[in-house]
């Protein structure tokens, strides 16, 4: 049995750790390219949001390596993604391919039934065995983390564009090829130490503003959020702009909200919920809310502007963008909004941000010299 | 004469419209509604919504903001779910907060949050607190929403048995006034039995017809599709008109239970107007980059292609449709189906 699962970001580092480790042959899609979304756009409905269309592109592309099963997880609604794997599995059998598609649902009942379908993957395993797949995996999955975020940070005082970006790929492949936690804690520092060496030491280095560069939040749908292939590497460019780059969500967020929380059926976090009050009061699937309690979180710690990244057709994200108005007004934020589908161009997007952080820049120079600071 | 309750002429008072009416009337408030549909409104609802909001929520807006000083409150009710373990979609979910960030000129608005996907309590709990606003009397507000289902189940005893929600509501008495729509409707229920038969055209044949309530019965937003039709001669069902049963047996045959309740009709619909050999044609109309029907729809694509015999068609309806493309598309369609009919 070789199994394949979809790409999100850095994702596959955890996922083919987690399962090689449980002794299961694994086939890893190649990186998300032209060719893969062009697959996925043909095969797919026309309005189905783009990570359903990336991922039957993922698929084929894994299918013709020769995977013969496909993991992924399932969903209870409100959201399409519950219905991705029925769906998926049709258009895939439609066009011929053989294949067990194996969709491991949020347990209705206990952690019993998950466990048991992650077996029908990987074949039995002594408990003792899962226990340090899992924590290997999650050791990788926070060195990810930890790396991406060190680069965000190098990114605007680097002495050579894509320094730091080039210095996170050859990290992250040290981690992913780490074969215990010992090795991934190294990788980890080594990483660590590539990115710092990358940047200029001397003060007032950065590319865009010697004081401070300008801060922007990066909120949204997690998989545009998370998979540079279909965002054009927003944060790249920001970086490279010059402009320090939070994003709101991280690969180990995501797999603690969505997979532990939602599987063990943890409490989830309130907090974003409680910030987005009174501009989104409810749960609207997907990462809507997060989407608007991050907003307000960002401009509540003083960031210069924050970008919406969503899937053209999602709906969470359309009722996000609808509210975002309100937020950017009454907390003075600059929000931008970008939709990403399978005709978004890269000269489109850079020439948006471009704009955006020239907008970011004169808005926070116009708000200093109010404050009476000077920056 | 007591608080006046606006109701958006939109999204779901297709479903719900005679049990809110007979909800707020019995409570002492008066009931009114916005117009049909008009262009009017729709542009309306475009300037105060992202481009990116699909046509239903626009027309929502519209309405509301149509509302705006005709009344004390407009009621907005966040659907969240009407039945255990689904829902509608996640738009109505957000529905209050978009209407608050986007219609400041708004009424006060009422949004009672219906959430049955777990338990019953918190849909007690919200009629309970919408019906304080008019009553201290639980007692009271219980007969009111008592009477409020008895008209939601005569209304849907109406739909089955082929009338649609403007002929139902002509029907049960409670159309908005002065309507022009209902006035026709009345027409058509007393001169006809069956007021879903269709009149005059030479087609002879039943069409199927797919959609969102407040697509298909939009007179604007759908182009008129099922006066449309019955002019071309064909008699249309529609899965209002089917009874759910049939739509929860159809909709199983998809390995995966369907989460959007509305979804989940629509499939059931869809596979029994393939499937049963009851319709000679099915028709699909949904709105341009609706979420859930971007998947519904391909599932029944597939299994349109199964059932080669039953004509079917997809169309698409955005703020820029015209209606004369829409026409030509009908009577497109309708000439497969008489033809492939004759065969
Ligand atoms: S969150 Fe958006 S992109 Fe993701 S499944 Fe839902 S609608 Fe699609
Ligand atoms: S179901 Fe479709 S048309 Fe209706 S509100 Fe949701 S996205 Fe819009």
């Amino acid at each position: 049995m070789k199994i394949t699962f979809a790409h999100m970001g850095n994702l596959y580092i955890t996922v083919k750790a987690l399962l090689e480790d449980l002794g299961a042959e694994v086939v890893v899609p190649p990186m998300p390219s032209k060719r893969t979304l062009s697959i996925g756009s043909r095969y797919s409905p026309e309005f189905a949001c783009l990570p359903l269309k990336v991922n039957i592109g993922n698929y084929v592309e894994a299918l013709e390596l020769g995977a013969d099963t496909i993991a992924m997880a399932g969903g209870v609604g409100p959201c399409r993604f519950g219905m991705y794997g029925e769906v998926q599995r049709e258009i895939l059998k439609a066009l011929g391919y053989e294949f067990d598609m194996v969709i491991i649902e949020p347990p209705q009942g206990r952690i019993r039934h998950v466990l048991e379908q992650v077996g029908r993957l990987v074949g039995r395993n002594p408990m003792r065995k899962y226990v340090g797949a899992v924590r290997l995996a999650w050791a990788k999955m926070t060195a990810v983390d930890e790396l991406e975020k060190a680069a965000q940070r190098a990114r605007p005082f680097e002495r050579r564009r894509g320094a730091a970006t080039s210095a996170l790929g050859s990290a992250l492949k040290l981690v992913d090829e780490a074969a215990g936690i010992s090795q991934v804690r190294r990788a980890l520092e080594e990483g660590q130490e590539m990115l710092r060496s990358v940047q200029d030491p001397t003060p007032g280095a950065s590319r865009r503003n010697p004081e401070s560069p300008p801060r922007i939040g990066i909120v949204g749908e997690v998989y545009v959020v998370l998979e540079p292939f279909v965002n054009f590497e927003v944060e790249r460019r920001l970086g490279e702009m010059g402009v320090l780059v939070e994003r709101s969500i991280y690969i180990g967020d995501w797999v603690k909200e969505h997979v532990f929380k939602d599987f063990m059926r943890l409490r989830k976090s309130r907090r974003p919920y409680d910030l987005a009050k009174p501009y989104l009061c409810h749960f609207v699937g997907g990462h809507g809310v997060e989407t608007v309690g991050h907003t307000v979180e960002y401009a509540r710690r003083g960031f210069d502007g924050v970008i919406q990244l969503a899937p053209f057709t999602c709906m969470p994200e359309i009722v996000a963008q609808d509210v975002l108005p309100a937020v950017s007004r009454d907390l003075g934020i600059p929000v931008m909004t970008l939709v990403f589908d399978e005709h978004s161009s890269d000269t489109g997007v850079l020439t948006r941000l471009e704009a955006f952080v020239d907008l970011v820049e004169r808005s926070r120079r116009r708000r200093r010299a109010r404050d009476g600071t000077m920056g | 004469m007591g608080e006046v309750v606006g109701i958006p002429r939109a999204l779901l008072y297709y479903h719900y419209y005679p049990m809110w009416k007979a909800f707020f009337e019995s409570l002492g408030g008066t009931v009114v509604t916005s117009g049909e549909t008009t262009r009017a409104i729709l542009d309306a609802g475009i300037k105060v919504t992202v481009d990116e909001a699909c046509l239903p929520v626009k027309v929502f807006h519209g309405h509301v903001l149509a509302l705006a000083g005709k009344c004390d409150y407009v009621f907005v009710p966040r659907l969240v779910s009407v039945e255990r373990r689904a829902f509608i979609c996640p738009k109505f979910m957000g529905l209050p907060d978009m209407i608050r960030c986007n219609c400041s000129d708004a009424p006060r608005i009422i949004d009672s949050c219906i959430n049955l996907s777990r338990t019953t309590r918190e849909y007690v709990r919200a009629v309970l607190a919408t019906g304080r606003m008019f009553t201290r009397s639980t007692l009271r507000i219980l007969a009111a929403h008592r009477r409020g289902r008895a008209a939601l189940t005569r209304y849907g005893r109406c739909l089955e048995s082929g009338m649609t929600p403007d002929e139902a509501m002509a029907f049960m008495g409670v159309a908005p006034l002065s309507d022009e729509l209902a006035q026709r409707a009345v027409a058509a229920a007393s001169s006809t039995s069956g007021v879903a038969r269709g009149g005059g055209g030479a087609a002879n044949v039943v069409i199927g017809l797919v959609g969102h309530p407040y697509i298909i019965y939009d007179s604007f937003v759908s182009m008129n599709v099922i006066r449309r039709l019955r002019e071309m001669g064909a008699t249309v069902i529609t899965a209002d008109m089917l009874p759910w049963a049939v739509t929860e047996r159809e909709a199983a045959r998809f390995p995966k239970r369907v989460f959007w309740t509305i979804g989940r009709r629509l499939l059931g619909a869809g596979f029994h107007f393939l499937r049963s050999g009851t319709v000679h044609g099915c028709l699909h109309m949904s709105a341009f980059a609706c979420g859930p029907e971007s998947l519904i729809g391909d599932i029944l694509e597939r299994e349109a292609v199964r059932h080669r015999d039953v004509p079917f068609a997809t169309i698409t309806v955005d703020e820029h449709t015209g209606e004369a493309g829409v026409l030509t598309r009908l009577e497109a369609f309708v000439d497969v189906v008489t033809r492939r009919r004759k065969q």
